[in-house]
């Protein structure tokens, strides 16, 4: 049997050395309660299961060339970031419940924090979370405990999935949940002075936000302070390679979701969950935290820390129910940090900034196509207004090879023509001109 | 040890009463359970607490735990020295190891602690 | 050893980018960018590959060492299911993609992926619906108790309590607490399961409903379980099953035939997906039938024509618990292992396990405290002897000692019903030989605690660093080196 190691020989003798059976071990579930006859296929050979997955995997259609992004996106990942998460070491191990055996697991936890400091400016940072959504809600939650009021503030040009899920969790909860309407693709900042108030915990927004658009917060930080309430910013973290930082906007708490950091996209996750915040509230950051100390012969060590809240130990009183993080995820994107390091990521961001707006113009000279938000700026995504409904051209566009953006209509209303492109730094100009000529010949 | 003059409660805090203001903190017993007290939550001045009600958090590397409000009443006063010094609950737990000062609402309720005789007692059925 | 930042040095590059095939001509303005650049590593590609790879000899692995970590579920992670997660018609696939117009036929083999997991996990665990979105156990919990509170709420009823043994583990009060629940912790009979007249005596009509993990956290099947089910279906609450421990009897009996409601299940353990030192996993959760339509869209369906579909349109769902389809990499390999062991190849799984776990009982008995006696599943739970606490000899020195044999430690201190727990789970991929030199090595940290209890204080000798101080760590607070 492929991965179990005793033999029936060596069972039999272990079961004789106990001086018991098979049964014996299994007596203790009532005979009623037994079940034998599982409806499952038979075991097949890593021949077997190889060629059957090559043919599942084979139905996948990757050859499209992507324009697709909507939080999520392909960025090129360089081999050694495979190879380096790819380490047995790394990804066989667990929770490091033991420091002395961890301490590989521990510092690059350790780095990773830092990394997440360094770019996005904050004072503190966790070993991450399941997701960018995930990592919002604990945000949010984060910001409800820490002002103990029950008001959020989330803008609509914030990722409409992670808005959907926000509003899943806190549907039990005593939290009203307030969701301003963007004005041309930017917040509305009119809206917030009114809906700010005393019970409010915090504002969400999010930049470069859902629709591509660049924004400075640092007026609704002043604003938001102002009342007692927190500003969270959720982010994309390549663009934060050249993006004015959330601390440099007053922000309190920021997440984001890691997966372009060289984490591929495999079809939704596992993803990377990150977090910041200011150091006024790190005990109130959720999940798993690295510390530097010393060891008992005064050499660096790294541990886990800020556990005593956490829920092994104090159980229904814990500051969240996150058990776990996503270890070899945040680990392998430290790796592509330190690969591209401090001059490779805002070249990557700026490629991302010049590929995108050099599409933008090809597109928009196509007749009939116009921008959505004019004079609006953008990092690597953009909205088109087509002349008809977005869905159908991205449909025939499928047939012709592209994945050529994302409609909006499937998350907002009256945005039927809207589509969303995003260009990366894998993109090149010819697949730019390519796309460029088969829109127009389906318009 | 069990300090003589102030009262207990079962959650292991003390209170020493002065007048209508009762300070509190946590018993020699409750800061040996917890060990090396790594950090105090302490509760916000001129917040008020029911008797019972959570008011500050005591963490050490192993544990966290509430400090329950002894007393009803309104914080006039809290230890900030701890905000750095959280060792203090260590060192001095029913000195310099102080929480809060609150000014007592109902100060009946002092009758249901206990005085550091019954505490005593408490303990050691406890173990 | 040093941090990657303090190898830097300025102006050095791992990586060259591009193609940079059209105009740098765009300018932000500069009110919108960061004023400077963040301060990453700068080094060469080969700096960054030694300073992981010296990272990753600085830890234990299943792959480098016999990992009993109790209630972990530790088993071998087998190297197909990397390869296969990095096929790139996997590897490469837009989580978006089946939300464009005919899109779902871009993706026929991952939507085929989920909906046969849902089928095999169905089955495993006799329920009737899966959903694979919870991207961890605590995850599946949290969504379980939501659709707990959904399924109360539909019938018009505002539940307040959760039932879980004092047993749990951590993350079933917390994510109970998280989805707006008290919890009401009941106490451990003498025989170290939960007993039917403990749960009558904690019911009322308010309790929503009881979480439990059968096998529990002393590796004790519970003989009363169906019971127990239907005491809480007694006061219309539902029964959650915490599958943390379900490789003690895949294959061999399926929670939703004792009466469970609800279950998640930890891939990452029973179906050995990598645990990445603490994640990803995935906990995906099942649901009996009158229960599926709260499960979170999507949920993948297969049509009358043989092709798999995404259904968002459930308007008695709960939502989203993640973004898209759950931790897909993760799903996949566990798809893999299941098509590769089969029907007889599970059955075998716990089998095993349970042998093994037996085994390490009956032979560790006579040299520490057992919790509880009598067979044990999947895992077995020690105290140190009262001559070894005489001789301050606890767990934790227990367990520095096996580091210095090579072996990393169980789980100590949990459950905290135990006093000084060492908590063994063997996992059935493990080899007699290897459980033969862990009870040996065992024994004799049993034996130096009597005769040369300084040993095994000192412990471990043998590791880079040394009993790192945690007190020190949580009062500096040192969790970021920033420039």
């Amino acid at each position: 049997m492929p991965f179990i190691a005793n033999t029936d020989a060596q069972r039999n003798e272990m079961l004789a050395e106990m001086g018991m059976t098979m049964e014996d071990l299994f007596a203790d579930i009532p005979p009623q309660l037994r079940h034998d006859n599982f409806d499952l296929p038979a075991g097949i050979s890593e021949q077997q299961v190889r060629d059957k997955l090559a043919d599942i995997a084979g139905t996948n259609m990757i050859s499209l060339t992507c324009f697709l992004g909507g939080g999520f996106y392909d960025h090129f990942i360089p081999a050694a970031v495979y190879a380096l998460m790819s380490r047995s070491e790394f990804y066989t191990a667990y929770t490091p419940y033991q420091p002395e055996l961890s301490q590989g697991t521990l510092q690059a936890i350790y780095e990773y924090q830092s990394s997440i400091c360094r770019l996005t400016g904050m004072d503190v940072s966790n070993a991450s979370l399941y997701d960018g959504g995930t990592a919002l809600y604990e945000a949010m939650m984060m910001a409800l405990s820490a002002t103990r009021r029950r008001k959020v503030i989330m803008d609509t040009s914030v990722n409409p999935i992670y808005r959907m899920m926000i509003r899943s969790y806190t549907e039990n909860l005593a939290i009203a949940l307030a969701e301003p309407s963007c004005e041309q693709g930017m917040v509305n900042r009119d809206a917030y002075d009114r809906l700010i108030d005393d019970d409010t915990a915090a504002v969400i927004v999010q930049n470069p936000n859902f629709f591509g658009c660049i924004d400075d917060f640092s007026d609704l930080a002043e604003m938001a302070h102002r009342r007692g309430a927190l500003l969270i910013m959720s982010c994309y973290p390549i663009a934060l390679g050249i993006l004015k930082t959330p601390k440099e906007m007053n922000a309190d708490i920021v997440t984001g979701e890691g997966q372009s950091l060289g984490i591929p996209m495999s079809f939704g996750g596992p993803y990377l969950g990150f977090m910041g915040a200011t150091k006024k509230l790190v005990r109130k950051m959720p999940g798993r935290v690295v510390g530097q100390t010393i060891d008992k012969h005064d050499q660096r060590a790294f541990v886990l820390t800020l556990q005593a809240r956490e829920q092994h130990i104090r159980r229904d009183k814990a500051t969240s129910n996150i058990c776990t993080n996503q270890a070899l995820c945040a680990l392998t994107a430290h790796a592509y940090m330190s690969l591209l390091g401090k001059q490779g990521l805002p070249e990557v961001a700026q490629l991302c900034v010049d590929k995108a707006h050099y599409a933008y113009e090809r597109l928009t000279a196509i007749p009939g196509i116009k921008p959505q938000f004019r004079g609006k700026t953008f990092f690597n995504e953009f909205v088109l207004d087509l002349p008809c409904e977005a869905r159908y051209v991205v449909g025939q566009l499928i047939a012709k090879g592209f994945a050529a953006g994302f409609p909006l209509s499937r998350y907002y209303d009256n945005m039927e023509n809207a589509l969303l492109v995003c260009v990366t730094e894998k993109r090149t100009k010819e697949e730019i001109g390519m796309l460029a000529e088969a829109l127009e010949s389906v318009l | 040890m069990v300090k003589e003059g102030l009262l207990y409660t079962k959650e292991h805090e003390w209170v020493r009463v002065e007048g209508d203001s009762a300070t509190v903190g946590i018993s020699d017993h409750a800061q040996e359970m917890l060990g090396d007290v790594t950090f105090v939550e302490l509760p916000e001045a001129n917040a008020s607490f029911a008797q019972n009600d959570p008011m500050a958090v005591v963490e050490s590397s192993k544990a966290a735990s509430d400090v329950y409000c002894p007393i009803s009443g309104t914080v006039m006063e809290v230890n900030s020295p701890l905000e750095d010094a959280p060792e203090l609950i260590n060192e001095s737990c029913y000195e310099q190891g102080w929480i809060c000062k609150v000014q007592m609402a109902n100060p009946q309720e002092l009758d249901t602690l206990m005085n550091a005789e019954a505490y005593g007692q408490f303990l050691a059925e406890q173990s | 050893m040093k941090l990657v930042f303090e190898k830097s040095v300025p102006s050095r590059k791992a990586f060259r980018m591009g193609p940079r095939d059209v105009p740098s001509s765009v300018s932000i303005d500069e009110s919108l960018l960061r004023k400077k650049p963040a301060d990453l590593p700068e080094l060469s590609e080969l700096d960054v590959v030694r300073h992981f790879t010296e990272l990753s000899r600085r830890n234990f692995g299943v792959d480098t060492n016999f990992y009993p970590l109790g209630s972990c579920t530790m088993k071998y992670n087998p190297k197909v299911n990397e390869r296969i997660a990095s096929y790139p018609g996997f590897a490469h696939l837009h989580p978006l993609l089946p939300q464009l117009r005919m899109g779902g036929m871009l993706t026929q083999g991952a939507l085929r992926v989920l909906y046969e997991m849902d089928r095999f996990l169905c089955e495993i665990a006799g329920m009737d619906g899966f959903t694979m979105q919870p991207m961890a156990g605590a995850h599946g919990e949290l969504t379980g108790l939501m659709i707990m509170a959904a399924y109360h709420r539909s019938k018009g009823t505002q539940k307040k309590y959760i039932l879980a043994p004092d047993s749990a583990h951590g993350t079933n009060p917390s994510s109970a607490a998280i989805a707006g629940y008290e919890v009401i912790s009941v106490p451990t009979g003498n025989r170290g399961i939960l007993e039917p007249e403990e749960v009558r005596r904690h019911l009322n009509p308010e309790v929503a409903g009881l979480m439990l993990t059968c096998p529990n956290t002393l590796g004790l099947f519970n003989p009363h379980i169906a019971e127990i089910c239907e005491l809480i279906h007694g006061v219309d609450g539902l029964a959650y099953y915490d599958g943390a421990n379900l490789n003690a009897i895949v294959g061999q009996a399926r929670p939703g035939d004792f009466g469970f409601d609800i279950i998640h299940i930890n891939l990452h353990k029973t179906f050995s997906t990598p645990h990445g030192g603490g994640g990803p996993g995935a906990g995906p959760v099942g649901v009996r039938a009158d229960l599926v339509d709260f499960l979170p869209v999507s949920v993948v369906v297969k049509r009358d024509d043989g092709t798999y579909a995404l259904e968002y349109d459930r308007p008695h769902s709960i939502g989203y618990v993640a973004p898209f389809y759950g931790n897909f990499g993760i799903i996949l390999r566990a798809y893999v292992y299941i098509l590769m062991l089969g029907k007889e190849g599970l059955k075998r799984v716990s089998q095993n396990a349970v042998l093994n776990a037996n085994y390490l009982k009956e032979k560790l008995k006579d040299h520490y405290d057992l919790a509880f006696d009598g067979v044990c599943k999947h895992e077995c739970v020690f105290s140190p002897t009262q001559a070894m606490l005489d001789n301050d000899v606890h767990a934790l020195n227990i367990a520095k000692s096996l580091i210095d044999r090579g072996f990393h430690p169980p789980t100590i201190y949990f459950p905290s019903i135990v006093r000084e727990a060492i908590m063994i789970e063997p996992t059935e991929t493990e080899s007699k030989e290897t459980l033969d030199r862990f009870i040996a090595a065992m024994i004799e940290i049993a034996e130096l605690a009597l005769s040369d209890p300084q040993q095994i204080r000192d412990a471990p000798v043998t590791t880079p660093v040394s009993r790192p101080n945690e007190t020190i760590a949580a009062r500096v607070l040192d969790i970021a080196s920033i420039a």
